[in-house]
């Protein structure tokens, strides 16, 4: 049977690849008794693919697993199964079954949500509430948001102003415009959060958190130094026939 | 949420930064202040090398399983973060606590290759140490070494308190007992170090003065403290089913060298390869239970979640109940895809089968280490095995479906000839011919075969400490000469020939086989720049030569000379069981090209049965 495990990642956490959590995933299924199926041939590996892999550093409530078991529990049980075995920082928070048909999530993917945030001991212009209410009013209301994308091989100006499908520095309205219900967010407690956007995500187009606020920067008149800044995924999204549906009901058995 | 050492600033500019966040599954968690004593154990390389270590992960087990200690990890950060760390002034933190190695009470350091002298340095540099024994006062922790490379400490004696020489499982509990007695006395650190050399096992450098003859042989070896013995009998584990064994190591977020559950099966080795330092320093062999290895096999897959076991020895074949414990494995883990690995294993009926059933025949290779070309030459070296059996163990994988062959040699054996040497490429032809008489329909494509060499390098301990070593120049017409001939062999073109860098083999040679003399060049060696040494990319020969050049020391002098039989060797205080006249007499031996038998066919003599335990009181039939 096909399942959806939603996880969160925080803390130094933030410092491991995709990769390696699948691996660790890989292991703390073994740890906890989980039978996940494998795939045939002489070296069998586990049925189990991400949604979108997080960049380095970022931390989020909202990654996404569709793995394949033999046999399962009830979700409760499993997610208490799973957490465990796990550490503090990855911690399982969702866990649903998939219709057999179900397509894999990194097909369906439509939109994520973030969260930016001042990382402690810093200090950005845009911190400041004033300053970032009138700069985000503005950088909005243009028709086109257009930066330089810069490959290995070529340079290309693009408007990514359709994909930014809702921005606000406050939680409030943010919640207002996507009307989606977010749980308490693990993003560090001493960060200071100072815009939440939903963005474009999945295979069209992936736009990244960090190039709207370099965006926002640029437009701003502050320099753009991305240590100074935390970002954080809130939620994911598929496209259900023009609607976005957060991934963990989406397909659900 | 767990403090970090290093700021995120620092954690995404350098390359894999989980080599320094801690927190991995498995690791130990205490609160510093509520132990007596705090112990960092090092490993001085990259985290991926150090967390494949075994001996670590025993020893942090056997620590932690103590509540007034708790013992860390620390490993070589590699020069990306150094340098940040230089330039920014920070010190270096143990992995679990995220705080100054220099807080500790103790930095323990594993010594498994030479070429990792310098980096050790770095580790003391960058915690703010003090890079020599002498200079360091109660702020700083006692630095101990342990490990192959402390069965010649003295190259490295200046930068150590003190060596462990033996197996850890076996004292470190009582220094860690006189150690308590030590703190709340308040007596001074020459104290402390004068209360462990009296604890069998622990050599302390700086209570023996050495003199040396005109021509720069050891004249004298002696302590100069009562407590400090004149011999240091290295410490042994007698029965390997009832001692320390992790039953949680720790597992790695990033991929480590060795990625998977090491069960080591025994430890020492039966055979007596001359040029061989493990198989003596480690006699007698001494098997582990088969219960106890199953035991722990299951925990330790269980608490891990690795799909990977791994059976671990210097000769696997030579573990009696080995198909019991292979076949076990297979049945008991056959549902959760469990991969079994079994290196060091002799081609023979029994390993072909296990191989076809674990491995993917089409992509694996069968693996050889006849260490000489020639059959006189493995006389020579007591290898015990023969081109009969590389043959027909050869031919029965081949007709198993297998096409890859890997095989080891060693260049500039103790009296090598050009005809050993060309040896080497015959036999790698011969594997290929043998392949070939398979008709044509039942063959699977093409013969592979993989022949690298190695450089000898004599070290102590072994019969084959008086010879001298090749020069790096001799060394590079060898391997010129080895190239041609495989180029003119009848399959040249399924044979491919690998080889070492002669560099690196010299400075191991000086280093094995050296003495405290050398001491002020890893010094220099580290100021001019030298670290990760091991690592090609980062080894820079003209440095070492400089510092040599500088300390005004000969390289030739330890590595060209045949020493004389009654040469005081600088390790000669270190007693391994394996005695002085047995090796020599092993030395004299293989110039007269005779076998000894390995201690299962029948006793040597060779002195470890003064430890009674092991093969030496096994019965033989
Ligand atoms: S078989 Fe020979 S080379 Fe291998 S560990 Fe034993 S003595 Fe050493
Ligand atoms: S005393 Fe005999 S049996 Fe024991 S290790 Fe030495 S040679 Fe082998």
């Amino acid at each position: 049977m096909k399942a959806r495990i939603k996880f969160s990642k925080t803390g130094s956490m933030r410092f491991i690849g995709h990769l390696d959590v699948m691996r660790y995933f890989q292991k703390a299924f073994l740890r906890a008794d989980i039978k996940v199926s494998y795939s045939q041939g002489f070296s069998p590996h586990p049925l189990m693919s991400f949604t979108s892999p997080l960049g380095i550093g970022l931390s989020s409530d909202a990654e996404y697993m569709d793995i394949t078991l033999e046999e399962s529990d009830i979700p409760s049980v499993m997610i208490d199964k799973i957490n465990s075995v796990m550490n503090d920082e990855i911690r399982v928070n969702g866990f649903s079954f998939l219709k057999d048909t179900a397509k894999p999530s990194m097909s369906v993917l439509a939109a994520c949500d973030y969260i930016i945030a001042v990382k402690p001991e810093h200090t950005s212009q845009l911190a400041n509430k004033e300053f970032i209410k009138k700069r985000l009013d503005d950088f909005i209301k243009q028709d086109k948001i257009e930066i330089l994308k810069k490959t290995k091989k070529s340079e290309k100006i693009t408007d990514i102003r359709g994909s930014i499908y809702h921005i606000s520095d406050n939680i409030k309205d943010f919640v207002k415009m996507t009307g989606h219900d977010y749980d308490k967010s693990s993003i560090n407690e001493m960060c200071l959060p100072i815009l939440y956007c939903q963005l474009s995500a999945g295979s069209v187009v992936n736009l990244k958190p960090e190039v709207v606020l370099e965006a926002l920067c640029n437009y701003s008149g502050i320099e753009y130094n991305s240590s100074v800044y935390q970002i954080h995924r809130l939620e994911m999204y598929a496209d259900a026939d023009g609607q976005l549906i957060p991934m963990s009901h989406y397909e659900e058995n | 949420m767990r403090k970090l050492a290093l700021s995120d600033e620092i954690l995404l500019s350098i390359e894999k930064p989980a080599r320094y966040i801690g927190g991995e599954i498995n690791m130990v968690v205490k609160n510093p202040k509520d132990v007596a004593i705090r112990f960092c154990m090092c490993f001085p390389d990259v985290y991926e090398i150090g967390m494949s270590h075994l001996g670590i992960q025993i020893l942090y087990d056997m620590f932690n399983k103590r509540d007034d200690i708790y013992c860390e990890r620390v490993y070589s950060p590699w020069p990306d973060l150094d340098s940040i760390m230089r330039r920014d002034n920070i010190p270096l933190f143990a992995l679990e606590s995220q705080q100054p190695v220099k807080d500790f009470d103790f930095l323990g350091i594993t010594l498994q290759y030479e070429m990792c002298y310098t980096n050790i340095l770095q580790i003391l540099d960058l915690s703010g140490i003090a890079l020599n024994a002498k200079d360091r006062t109660n702020a700083d922790p006692f630095v101990i070494g342990g490990g192959p490379c402390a069965y010649n400490p003295e190259p490295i004696a200046d930068f150590f308190d003190m060596f462990y020489i033996g197996e850890g499982e076996t004292a470190y509990y009582k220094l860690m007992d006189k150690y308590k007695e030590w703190k709340s006395s308040e007596k001074d650190r020459l104290d402390f170090l004068k209360m462990a050399a009296a604890i069998p096992g622990i050599y302390v450098p700086q209570f023996y003065n050495v003199s040396y003859n005109e021509d720069g042989t050891l004249k004298e070896f002696n302590p100069t403290v009562y407590e400090a013995a004149k011999t240091v009998v290295k410490q042994v584990e007698l029965d390997m089913s009832e001692t320390y064994y992790p039953q949680k190591p720790l597992v790695p977020y990033i991929k480590a060298t060795q990625d998977r559950v090491v069960l080591e099966i025994q430890r020492g080795c039966i055979r007596g390869c001359r040029f061989c330092q493990a198989g003596m320093i480690y006699r007698p062999i001494r098997p582990r239970s088969l219960d106890f290895l199953k035991k722990h096999a299951k925990t330790m897959l269980k608490a891990t979640g690795y799909n990977e076991i791994t059976l671990s020895s210097l000769s696997s074949s030579d573990y009696k109940e080995l198909p019991e414990l292979v076949y076990w494995l297979m049945d008991e883990f056959k549902d959760k895809k469990i991969n079994i690995a079994l290196p060091s294993l002799r081609i023979d009926a029994f390993a072909l089968d296990v191989m076809s059933k674990i491995q993917d025949v089409r992509k694996s290779s069968l693996t050889f280490a006849p260490e000489a070309g020639t059959q006189r030459m493995r006389n020579v070296i007591n290898k015990g095995l023969s081109e009969e059996e590389i043959l027909n163990g050869a031919m029965d994988a081949f007709l198993g479906g297998w096409n890859r062959v890997k095989l080891y040699f060693m260049l500039g054996l103790p009296g090598e000839t050009y005809d050993d040497v060309e040896g080497i490429a015959i036999l790698s032809d011969k594997i290929a011919r043998e392949y070939y008489t398979i008709p044509k329909e039942k063959r699977n494509g093409r013969v592979n075969i993989v022949t690298s060499t190695s450089i000898f390098v004599p070290k102590p301990f072994t019969p084959f400490q008086w010879a001298p070593m090749d020069t790096k120049e001799e060394a590079a017409k060898k391997r010129d000469f080895l190239l041609s001939k495989v180029r003119e062999q009848l399959n040249a073109r399924s044979i491919k020939y690998n080889c070492h860098d002669e560099d690196v083999s010299e400075l191991e040679g000086v280093f094995a086989r050296g003495d405290r003399k050398l001491c002020s060049v890893i010094r220099q060696a580290y100021e001019n720049g030298c670290m990760f040494d091991a690592w090609t990319e980062y080894f820079c020969y003209d440095k070492w030569i400089d510092a040599f050049k500088d300390k005004n020391v000969d390289m030739e002098f330890y590595i060209r000379r045949e020493r004389e039989e009654d040469e005081i060797f600088p390790w000669d205080f270190i007693d391994i069981g394996v005695t002085k006249e047995f090796m020599f007499k092993e030395y004299l031996n293989s110039k007269a090209e005779i076998v000894t038998p390995n201690c299962r066919e029948k006793c040597a003599g060779c002195g470890a049965a003064k430890f009674n335990c092991g093969v030496c009181v096994e019965k033989r039939n």
